[in-house]
């Protein structure tokens, strides 16, 4: 028996490599981070970069609701609330901590913060970024302790009624925040550094909303956390952990059965999603300058909600497209690029396909006939001046209806995007 | 003692609002074992018809003279057949082809549909987003007053339309064969088919019915808050709806006498907490009940646990 | 393992370019996507007037940007105020533009959201390359989209939010409107000397910044006039039922009402007041301009409000605004129509006296407007940039509000 503990423990990697193994994630991240803001970034302009930060937070997210709804199969509809409360807590230790360290709640960061131009002289990394990353990553552990709070006992009612509480939660955040006191304004500075911590970290500014934040939100800093959250989220998916939230999806009976304690891998679950909606309720509130939780009710738990079932639930790869696809669509929407080149491209594709009998003559027809719907519609609301934006959530309403019913899996299913198999498998021998 | 039984009143009048509502909620729950997250839209929907056929019947211009009290049944039964028919055709297309499906899936379906719904109903083409009034189709006055309640005639009107609605619900369902057959199906599906019921036809005369309470209720409210202008893209009516199931879960989802008195509870506890507590957490109450209500009791009060047999 | 990270590369490359496509707008006049403009482009100084300015081409039109809430809860205040603001831009065009150039105005829907906000002005002024913006309603709104404006160095002008904090986030925001604390002085000020009330009490919705900030206002104003404020009674946004609020109103007895809210709940508010026996004058903001006013039957005559304009106001700038509006959209135009019209001539304004269309200068031209003569009133900007004005104050008889006094800032 020991020689096999021995045996087993030779297979472990050395201990000093701990140390790179927890590190290059990180690394990786500055990196994409970095290749974001600087590489990417600067030569996209300034409308475009906008729209790919958007596409960021809600990356973030749609995956971190994806570990929750598509790999546990809980289905949470409170998403939004968690992202408010890690966005006011974030939002208050920037603020009043700006404040009361700095004397001011003015800009205070340096080069990784700065858009644009005007960034001579500043440092890598300002005392105000410092204060900025603590507030998100305390933003992310408050929602996260919030989670465990609302997850221990709502995690052992069932699908529908989960779903009905997670709501009334997110909407019950929605009132506490919007009846607290007002904030102090940054002319009022003073008075404010008088205050003790615990009286100040309540005005939140109730119905007017936070306001006047400095933005530290940029590229850099959104996609070093989205690289975090895609890279925690995927090992998740393959470690002892992930494979028990799977398999409390698929029967939850089994699962306890087979010794899974259903209930504390529900709250893990929940309390991870709920950490990373706090971040990203951080990097939202530092971006646009304010947060209001008028705006995060439940109608933005629908739109991650939508990312998350058209994607795919359980696909971290399709809940990430999905973000980003749905994103830019309404920026797409307002004035529509012609579909025939993309049309065109899918049909030559199919036809290759085809040749190799694995699409049939059918999909051909679909992709044509759909392009040519699409280019026409196009043309027609050109023509009559129709601004398809406005019927933007008609469109995502209606897709969502047929998504259910013509493909439940979404776009991915529970697969990533890169295990597609692009024709249909042979067949030869055993399914591995 | 006035203020206790004006408040107990007025969480009597819109608890029975929450009732009709919360019946379409039970029914269909019943039956299907599924949220029908589009009724709180049904409801919206049946406000909203009133507003609109009482504009085609050019009766009860808002702050107006009261047209006689039968254009006021004309335009009800309008509502209530319009979004029956809506019912059927969103259980039609939306929901018979998941009929087996798992029950996730149904549940984004039909908030696929109540998404639908509710930006279907702010477009230009349909009611538009600018706000409208409800129409005066009742001669509003106080009738009597009791301990310094006044009684006034939209109140009676509600409270005594919705009496009328769950006595004839009571006849269909316990005294027809139809609602037989609707018992039968909430039962156990399988047999009830194999009886010989024809189960899509009850499940779509379920939802019908279901809609029309919810258009009826629609009205009701209407008649309660005459005069007011609201629009379409309020958060409200998802918040009504929401609050309409809240009342059929605590009454136990699936029973119909748990629909009711779930619906004047939550009415109760919502006026109560406005009038003693503070008026700003109204919403919170609601699912504060929710909340105890499903740690300690579930099923709901008039339900029974079931025991999962794995 | 080569098929796998092949599949993932392709997918990385595929969101990636799904991003790019999206984002990359080509603009109708203009090359590629829209480079990211630094502050205060350099305007050019070689010759004075409008015509030698480099952004928006030579000869071509002049762009102005609006963003409003077109669709959701707000969008009837978004839709009225890109009315009014339309109609500036044709009368505008019609008289040959400014110095030859005609103004091009684009509008976008943000859904009533900070968010779309924050992206529909980034869009105006990356890709469409507007000179000016013009928004918007809601505060919070404004709030959302003014820090872009400012670092960007593009002049907003605000038609209608009143929340104090918006012309504070910089040098480059200003507004056509009073704010909540002069709005607050006016209710107070009438009530207390027109009138001759002491004692009031106040409903207002506590989920509304406009509602409660003004409220704020009114309380601390009426007080340091003398008058006593008995209680401030609250509701919320959807609340349909004021019996409780006001039966504690009817206990204090007090000699009126103030109700800073919107039309859609005073005139339900009214009704149940009435119903309740309080038979004292409501007085309220100018959230309560509306035409559905007049739903409230009996219960609201004697009332007063305070608003920008009143369309009984035999100006003929008024009269004259009030018959184009109703010839091109069939409607009385409301305050927010006006406010939006005021704020886009008022832009053209400043823009034919600015030396040039660069950020700084065009802004510099807008702070230094007086006594600008707008359809609300005459314009004066202050140093904080806000409009220093009357407001009108208008009793409400049958239904309809007419006109009762004028309320001047001290």
């Amino acid at each position: 028996m020991s020689r096999l503990i021995r045996q087993s423990q030779s297979l472990a990697p050395p201990g000093w490599t701990v140390f790179p193994r927890a590190a290059w994630p990180l690394l990786v991240a500055l990196l994409v981070g970095v290749l974001a803001q600087w590489v990417v970034g600067a030569n996209l302009g300034g409308f475009s970069s906008k729209v790919m930060l958007i596409a960021g937070i809600n990356i973030i997210l749609a995956v971190s609701l994806t570990v929750v709804n598509g790999f546990t199969g809980q289905f949470s509809m409170g998403h939004a609330g968690f992202m408010a409360v890690g966005g006011y807590v974030a939002a208050s230790v920037v603020y009043y901590g700006s404040i009361k360290l700095f004397g001011s709640a003015d800009f205070a960061g340096g080069v990784l913060s700065q858009t644009g131009s005007g960034a001579d002289g500043a440092p890598i990394l300002g005392r105000g970024d410092v204060l900025f990353v603590t507030g998100c990553l305390v933003g992310g552990l408050i929602a996260a302790a919030v989670g465990y709070v609302v997850g221990l006992p709502s995690l052992r009612l069932r699908g529908d009624y989960l779903a009905i509480v997670t709501l009334g939660f997110g909407e019950i955040v929605r009132v506490l925040f919007q009846g607290t006191p007002d904030q102090i304004q940054p002319w009022r500075a003073a008075e404010a550094q008088e205050k003790p911590l615990h009286e100040l970290a309540i005005m939140l500014g109730g119905p007017k909303g936070f306001n006047l934040l400095p933005t530290y939100t940029t590229l850099f800093w959104v996609y070093l956390f989205v690289t975090i959250t895609l890279i925690v989220c995927y090992r998740l998916k393959t470690s002892s952990t992930g494979r028990a939230f799977l398999s409390i999806r698929e029967d939850e009976i089994a699962a306890q059965a087979m010794g899974v304690h259903v209930t504390r891998y529900k709250v893990r679950a929940f309390v991870l999603a709920s950490f990373f909606a706090g971040l990203a309720g951080g990097l939202y509130a530092m971006d646009i300058g304010a947060i209001n939780a008028g705006d995060l009710g439940f109608l933005k738990s629908f739109e991650v909600i939508i990312m998350v079932v058209l994607g795919g639930m359980g696909s971290i790869s399709g809940a990430a497209l999905a973000a980003v696809i749905l994103t830019v669509l309404p920026e797409l929407l307002r004035a529509p690029p012609p579909v025939w080149p993309l049309g065109a491209l899918l049909a030559i594709v199919a036809i290759g396909q085809i040749r190799r009998s694995r699409w049939r003559v059918r999909h051909l027809v679909i992709i044509v006939v759909v392009t040519a719907l699409l280019e026409g519609g196009r043309r027609y609301c050109l023509v009559k001046g129709i601004n398809i934006a406005d019927f933007r959530l008609l469109i995502y309403a209606l897709a969502l209806v047929l998504m259910m019913i013509l493909r439940p899996s979404g776009l991915f299913g529970l697969h990533e995007a890169w295990e597609l198999r692009l024709g249909r498998r042979k067949k030869e021998g055993p399914e591995t | 003692m006035t203020q206790l039984l004006q408040t107990i009143f007025d969480g009597v009048t819109v608890g029975c609002l929450y009732a009709l509502i919360a019946l379409g909620y039970t029914m269909v729950y019943g039956i299907l074992k599924f949220i029908n997250f589009a009724h709180s839209d049904v409801f919206a929907l049946g406000v909203w018809m009133s507003i609109t056929i009482a504009g085609w019947l050019g009766v009860g211009a808002a702050g107006g003279d009261a047209p006689p009290w039968y254009m006021g049944l004309v335009v009800l039964a309008g509502a209530m057949a319009v979004c029956g028919l809506v019912g059927f055709v969103i259980e039609r297309l939306a929901y018979k082809p998941l009929r087996n499906a798992p029950r996730l899936q149904v549940l984004i379906t039909a908030i696929g549909v109540s998404l639908f719904l509710q930006n279907l109903g702010q477009q230009k083409f349909a009611f538009g987003p600018y706000p409208e009034s409800f129409p005066t189709l009742l001669d509003n006055r106080p009738l009597f007053s009791v301990a310094g309640v006044e009684m006034w005639l939209s109140d009676v009107a509600v409270i005594g339309t919705t009496l009328l609605l769950m006595a004839a619900l009571q006849f269909l369902i316990y005294g027809t064969r139809m609602g037989m057959a609707m018992r039968a199906v909430s039962y156990n599906t399988r047999n009830a088919s194999l009886m010989g019921i024809n189960v899509d036809r009850v499940i779509s005369f379920t939802f019908v019915v279901g809609a029309m309470l919810a258009a009826a209720a629609g009205f009701l409210y209407g008649l309660k808050y005459e005069g007011q202008a609201k629009q379409t893209a309020d958060a409200m009516w998802v918040m009504l709806g929401l609050k309409a199931f809240v009342a059929a879960v605590v009454g136990g989802i699936g029973n119909v006498r748990g629909a009711v008195l779930g619906g004047l509870l939550i009415g109760l506890v919502e006026f109560f907490g406005v009038a003693y507590l503070s008026s700003q957490y109204r919403d919170a109450y609601v699912f504060a009940i929710l909340i105890l209500v499903l740690l300690f009791k579930p099923e709901g009060v008039l339900g029974r646990a079931t025991v999962e047999k794995v | 393992m080569n098929a796998m990270l092949f599949r993932f590369l392709a997918v990385c490359v595929a969101t990636l370019s799904v991003g790019l496509v999206g984002g990359c707008e080509r603009a109708p006049s203009d090359g590629g996507g829209g480079n990211d403009q630094t502050s205060g482009a350099p305007g050019d100084g070689a010759s004075s007037g409008v015509l030698a300015d480099s952004e928006s081409g030579a000869a071509g039109p002049i762009r102005v940007g609006h963003y409003a809430s077109l669709t959701g809860s707000e969008a009837t205040f978004g839709i009225s105020t890109d009315n009014g603001i339309k109609l500036a831009v044709e009368e505008l065009n019609a008289a040959d533009g400014i110095g030859g150039r005609l103004v091009e105005l684009i509008t976008y829907d943000n859904q009533g959201k900070p968010q779309e906000s924050v992206t529909a002005v980034t869009r105006l002024i990356d890709q469409d390359k507007v000179v000016a913006v013009l928004g918007e309603v809601a505060s919070s709104r404004s709030l959302a989209g003014a820090p872009v404006c400012q670092r960007k160095g593009v002049p907003m002008i605000t038609p209608s939010s009143t929340n104090p904090d918006v012309t504070a986030v910089g040098d480059m925001i200003s507004r056509v409107c009073f704010i909540d604390p002069f709005q607050g002085y006016v209710g107070a000020k009438f009530a207390k000397e027109n009138l001759g009330f002491m004692k009031a009490a106040t409903l207002y919705n506590r989920a509304q910044a406009y509602s409660s900030g003004l409220n704020d206002n009114f309380v601390e104003s009426f007080t340091e006039m003398g008058g006593e404020v008995l209680t401030q009674q609250a509701y919320s946004d959807g609340d349909n039922d004021f019996s409780a609020q006001l039966s504690a109103i009817r206990e204090a007895a007090p000699d009126f009402i103030y109700v800073p809210g919107y039309y859609t709940e005073v005139v339900n508010i009214a009704r149940q007041a009435r119903r309740l026996g309080l038979e004292i004058p409501l007085i309220g903001g100018d959230g309560w301009d509306s035409e559905e006013l007049r739903n409230a039957g009996d219960a609201l005559n004697g009332c007063y409000f305070s608003n920008h304009y009143s369309h009984e106001d035999t100006r003929p700038e008024v009269q004259e605004f009030i018959a184009k509006y109703q010839a091109k959209y069939g409607k009385i135009p409301d305050g927010l129509a006006a406010l939006g019209y005021d704020a886009a001539r008022m832009l053209f304004h400043a823009m034919e006296r600015s030396p040039s269309l660069s950020g700084e200068d065009l802004a510099a031209a807008i702070a230094s407007v007086k006594d600008f003569p707008g359809v609300t009133g005459k314009i004066s900007i202050d140093e904080q940039r806000n409009a220093t004005k009357d407001a009108v104050v208008l009793e409400v008889v049958d239904g309809v509000p007419k006109y009762k006094a004028t309320v001047s800032p001290d």
